[in-house]
């Protein structure tokens, strides 16, 4: 079952290059971001996993040119998932990403630049970054653009001698726009092409066999060596005449490995008081399952390539969520201008519809089909000074 | 074929505003200015919340975060 690679990437590159010149003429200021401190402690829960950690995000102005930004990110993974369960076993593991960025006022435009290490026991990447933002057409407009490229070392515990790399790079424009005096919408396209080792050296997929007693037995998966995705999305935001605003999203996602996806989210924001905003979503997730998925494959080496993952399969998933913040305006702080504390929930859904639940057994590929519910908890203090 | 066709599309709704002046000027954009009419008000959660979306789903991109590394399994 070939899977034909896009040749996207190199029109995306002509494209921008070729947006960029004609908007050159159009070009008026920019504003470089706030200084801000973030203290954020994260924690997800559900189908197994149990993940958390802190995330601290400083962000300082330099001069009136430059600003410069700093996070340090730690997921703590404690895994059961259901792979882990059915065809590895628990683990636990860290991962700790280290990011530094700058953004440089150039003119009328806004250039950053940043570079993020990802660590794992298992798992090195480093990601370099490089945006462009302009606000044209007398501030109603701006234009974004960007390219990211991915360098991944993978490595597999218990084995030594595995050693795979992977490449990954991302091209990403945007337009938002100003529509009224109480409606903003922006517009993001986004192409993502990665080459090598693409899957997980650690997940297996199964194929019936009659010499099992279960039925079936299990073989490494296969991908193919290169991905290309391409995501449109929508975004639109509405002020409402009480003071409060509405959010519409929708996006779509395609590949060259077959998965089709859609989403769609809803929010509403109310402020009560000088102090408090309350906010609550929904969000919706859809995709179909990739070419080469299957749940249970007829016999070993069905095709060239295998796989099955649960995020390749056909699943969809709900999100309700909502957020509490409150804002200080502390008047004896003495570089602190304000700040303003979070506590944030969401509450998933996960529904899949050829994912298979082995742990809980039946008859082959009669076994009931998999499901789980996440909850997503962030609590956060946020500082501007 | 997509990418070509997006590309066409974002030049010429770019394009089409060259000679448009613009309709919502400076003093009227208060209500743009409030911190609710944001899409991400707060970088380090939009960040966190994106990672949560795409360790867990096919679909990548689009939605403004960066980073690396899995944590997904």
């Amino acid at each position: 079952m070939a899977v034909t690679r896009l040749k996207g990437s190199r029109r995306l590159q002509i494209g921008l290059l070729v947006t960029l010149t004609l908007l050159a003429p159009f070009l008026v200021a920019a504003v470089l971001p706030k200084d801000r401190l973030d203290a954020l402690y994260h924690a997800y829960n559900g189908g197994g996993v149990e993940v958390d950690g802190p995330s601290i995000l400083w962000r300082k102005q330099f001069g009136q040119y430059t600003s410069v930004n700093a996070n340090y990110y730690i997921d703590a993974i404690s895994s059961a998932s259901i792979d882990a369960v059915t065809s590895a076993s628990p683990y636990k593991e860290e991962r700790r990403e280290k990011s530094i960025g700058g953004d440089f006022l150039l003119n009328t435009a806004i250039m950053s630049l940043g570079y993020t290490v990802s660590e794992e026991n298992d798992f090195d990447a480093k990601t370099a970054s490089v945006s462009l933002s302009q606000d044209v057409f007398g501030d109603l407009t701006t234009v974004s653009m960007g390219y990211v490229r991915g360098w991944d070392q993978i490595g597999k515990n218990g084995d030594p001698q595995f050693s795979e790399k992977a490449n990954r790079q991302r091209y990403r424009i945007g337009v938002s726009q100003i529509l009224t005096r109480n409606m903003i919408a922006a517009l993001n396209f986004e192409t993502v092409s990665d080459e090598g080792f693409l899957n997980n050296p650690y997940r297996s997929v199964r194929y019936l066999d009659s010499g099992s007693a279960s039925g079936y037995s299990y073989e490494p998966e296969v991908y193919p060596k290169t991905h290309t995705s391409n995501a449109l999305s929508l975004r639109a935001r509405y002020y409402l005449p009480y003071r409060a605003s509405l959010l519409g999203e929708y996006r779509y996602f395609t590949d060259s490995w077959g998965v089709r996806a859609n989403n769609i989210a809803f929010g509403y924001s109310h402020p009560h008081g000088q102090n408090w905003i309350f906010d609550v979503r929904y969000r919706y997730y859809t995709q179909d399952d990739a070419d080469f998925y299957s749940d249970l494959f007829p016999n070993r080496q069905a095709q060239n390539f295998l796989a099955r993952d649960k995020e390749l399969s056909r699943f969809n998933n709900h999100t309700l969520g909502l957020s509490v913040s409150y804002e200080i305006t502390p008047k004896d702080w003495f570089f602190i201008d304000r700040g303003s504390i979070n506590l944030s929930y969401d509450h998933i859904f996960f529904r899949y519809k050829n994912f298979r639940d082995l742990s809980i057994g039946g008859v082959v590929d009669q076994e009931p089909l998999y499901a789980f519910d996440a909850d997503v908890l962030q609590i956060y203090l946020s500082l501007w000074y | 074929m997509n990418t070509r066709l997006v590309i066409v599309f974002l030049v010429v709704i770019l394009l089409s505003g060259c000679d448009i002046k613009p309709w919502v000027k400076p003093y009227q954009r208060s209500h743009l200015a409030d911190p609710i009419m944001q899409f991400s008000r707060d970088p380090v959660s939009t960040a966190y919340i994106n990672h949560v979306y795409e360790a867990r789903e096919g679909a990548r991109g689009a939605e403004g975060s960066q980073g690396g590394g899995c944590g997904c399994n």
